[in-house]
């Protein structure tokens, strides 16, 4: 698809549910410095693609590399804002200093570099005057900029954000927005779900379309065409469901 | 201070404080990380599951400790381990499977109860006799809270992202499975050593009340199990105090002064108090008011 190298690299990816495929035989290269919009209708398959992109799922066919930042976690994983105990008593700073364990471990002691990469990802998505709230007492834009800068935190190149625009208003999509182009122009690739398609070429330059399968792929000026959108939410591609 | 100090002066009360300190403390220490990954159901379900491992371990072995460790250990990994496979390979939910499982269990152990050679009463199991206890319950006590408290602070890290939220922790490289299933060990483990001073009845109170009321304080994820834990010990002992001088029994005495220090904390915590929140806060109307008089 691309001239650059990809960054991620997806070939004959099938991930199944109790053997009925959810994504089947899927193939994907995407370079660095992208934001990624990952659409299709309902059970297209995206969050079952985040998950298998993330290591969270089993792989039944195919790999998923991650270009030549071979990392174990390379790969910062944002959930949907429900799955998310909010209640948790934690505030913001601790929730992004979480993003540090994989460097910590069990026993490293928090150092100074790992507080100025919780500072830096605190700047970025414009938390730091709300540091020391428990995460509750956040609004939902702030809720999901915080699990951001959790990601920010983790210092991977690859950042799979499931749904991160869902009941955000236009202000806090307009935030986030800014945040993840941030992100964008430090080189990292941005893969989010959505399905608002109206707001689609001012969030992403590039698109996936699935539904079960790969549809098209590619830039959002060339790829997020009239034709393409009609194939990925009219017709009912094989998806293992015998409806 | 006399009235502090009397009960002191019988052999038995000393331990009986120690075994309060002790098995509050480690309950109390446990019962956060139970709190925090909603698994109090669970812990009621599996403290009621231990009985027939108790019963078969009583029938081949005796009531020696370890016999009761193991047998309990096994009972209650069968249920929560039962359980979870149950509700996996089928629709049925986990709390339906646990709570059937520990059920069929719990039947099962006052059938063959009968068949041990020792006496082992239901009230006992429950309720426990904290006046009665011996040097070797104390010295399995000190060794399951010193185990428990050890590993529970060694992989608070961990633990932290595991009981937040899964996926993340998943790929951050947190083995949250095996971090889960250990925590369940712990519990049982905790439930057993605190069975014949207080039985799991009071065991479950101890490991869910202080918890539950320093959650209903704090925002901070490190202080709840200390905090837990010294809440805990102070409210057994104090219950036990209670209980020597109103002539009680010291189980309910113990589970209902943690029981008031939960309703305190639900009303007058100051984060999260139903009561103090209400007090405090100005009707929004105020704020909008002088809001409204500030713009031009």
């Amino acid at each position: 698809m691309e001239s650059q190298a990809s960054c991620l690299l997806i070939e004959n990816l099938t991930v199944s549910y109790n053997r009925i495929p959810a994504v089947h035989h899927l193939n994907l290269s995407l370079p660095a410095g992208a934001s990624v919009g990952l659409l299709g209708p309902n059970g297209a398959g995206k969050t079952t693609l985040l998950k298998a992109i993330a290591g969270l799922l089993p792989i039944e066919t195919g790999q998923v590399t991650f270009g030549d930042l071979a990392s174990t976690h390379a790969v910062a994983y944002v959930p949907q804002r429900e799955a998310v105990d909010w209640d948790f008593p934690i505030t913001v700073q601790a929730l992004v200093e979480m993003g540090r364990y994989s460097s910590l471990g069990l026993w490293k002691t928090y150092s100074e570099q790992d507080a100025s990469v919780v500072k830096e990802a605190l700047e970025i998505t414009e938390l730091q005057s709300l540091a020391h709230r428990q995460i509750k007492a956040l609004s939902g834009g702030q809720q999901q900029r915080a699990f951001l800068a959790r990601a920010l935190a983790q210092q991977a190149s690859v950042y799979l954000l499931d749904e991160p625009f869902t009941g955000l208003d236009a202000n806090a999509q307009a935030g986030f927005a800014d945040a993840l182009c941030h992100l964008r122009d430090l080189g990292k690739l941005i893969i989010a779900s959505h399905h608002n398609l109206a707001s689609v070429p001012d969030l992403f330059d590039k698109v996936i379309l699935i539904n079960g399968e790969l549809v098209a792929s590619g830039s959002t000026a060339t790829t997020f065409t009239d034709e393409n959108i009609r194939k990925t939410f009219s017709t009912s591609i094989f998806s293992g469901h015998t409806s | 201070m006399n009235w502090l100090l009397e009960p002191f002066e019988f052999e038995f009360m000393q331990r009986a404080i120690l075994a309060c300190l002790i098995i509050g403390f480690t309950n109390g220490f446990l019962g956060s990380f139970v709190v925090l990954r909603r698994l109090a159901l669970v812990a009621d379900a599996l403290s009621h599951s231990l009985l027939p491992g108790l019963a078969i371990a009583a029938i081949f072995v005796g009531l020696n400790p370890i016999g009761l460790l193991l047998g309990g250990l096994l009972a209650a990994i069968f249920v929560a381990l039962g359980g979870h496979l149950l509700a996996r390979n089928s629709r049925i939910k986990e709390d339906t499977s646990i709570a059937a499982l520990y059920v069929i269990a719990f039947a099962f152990g006052i059938t063959i109860i009968k068949f041990a050679k020792v006496k082992v009463s239901l009230d006992h199991f429950l309720f426990g006799n904290i006046l009665g206890i011996a040097s070797s319950d104390l010295w399995m006590c000190y060794a399951v809270g010193g185990i428990t408290i050890f590993l529970l602070t060694a992989f608070a890290r961990p633990l932290q992202l595991a009981l937040f939220e899964q996926s993340v922790a998943k790929t951050q490289g947190v083995p949250v499975g095996a971090l889960l299933a250990g925590l369940i060990v712990l519990i049982v483990l905790t439930m057993i050593a605190s069975l014949q001073a207080i039985g799991v009845l009071l065991s479950l109170g101890l490991m869910i009340l202080p918890a539950a009321s320093v959650y209903l304080v704090s925002d901070r994820y490190a202080v709840l199990p200390w905090a837990g834990g010294v809440l805990g010990a102070l409210g057994a002992v104090t219950g036990l105090l209670i209980s020597f001088h109103a002539n009680v029994p010291s189980g309910p005495a113990i589970v209902m002064v943690l029981g008031i220090v939960f309703v305190l904390a639900y009303l007058f915590s100051p984060t999260y108090g139903v009561l103090s929140t209400r007090l405090r806060k100005k009707h929004l109307h105020e704020e909008s008011l002088k809001r409204w008089e500030k713009t031009p």
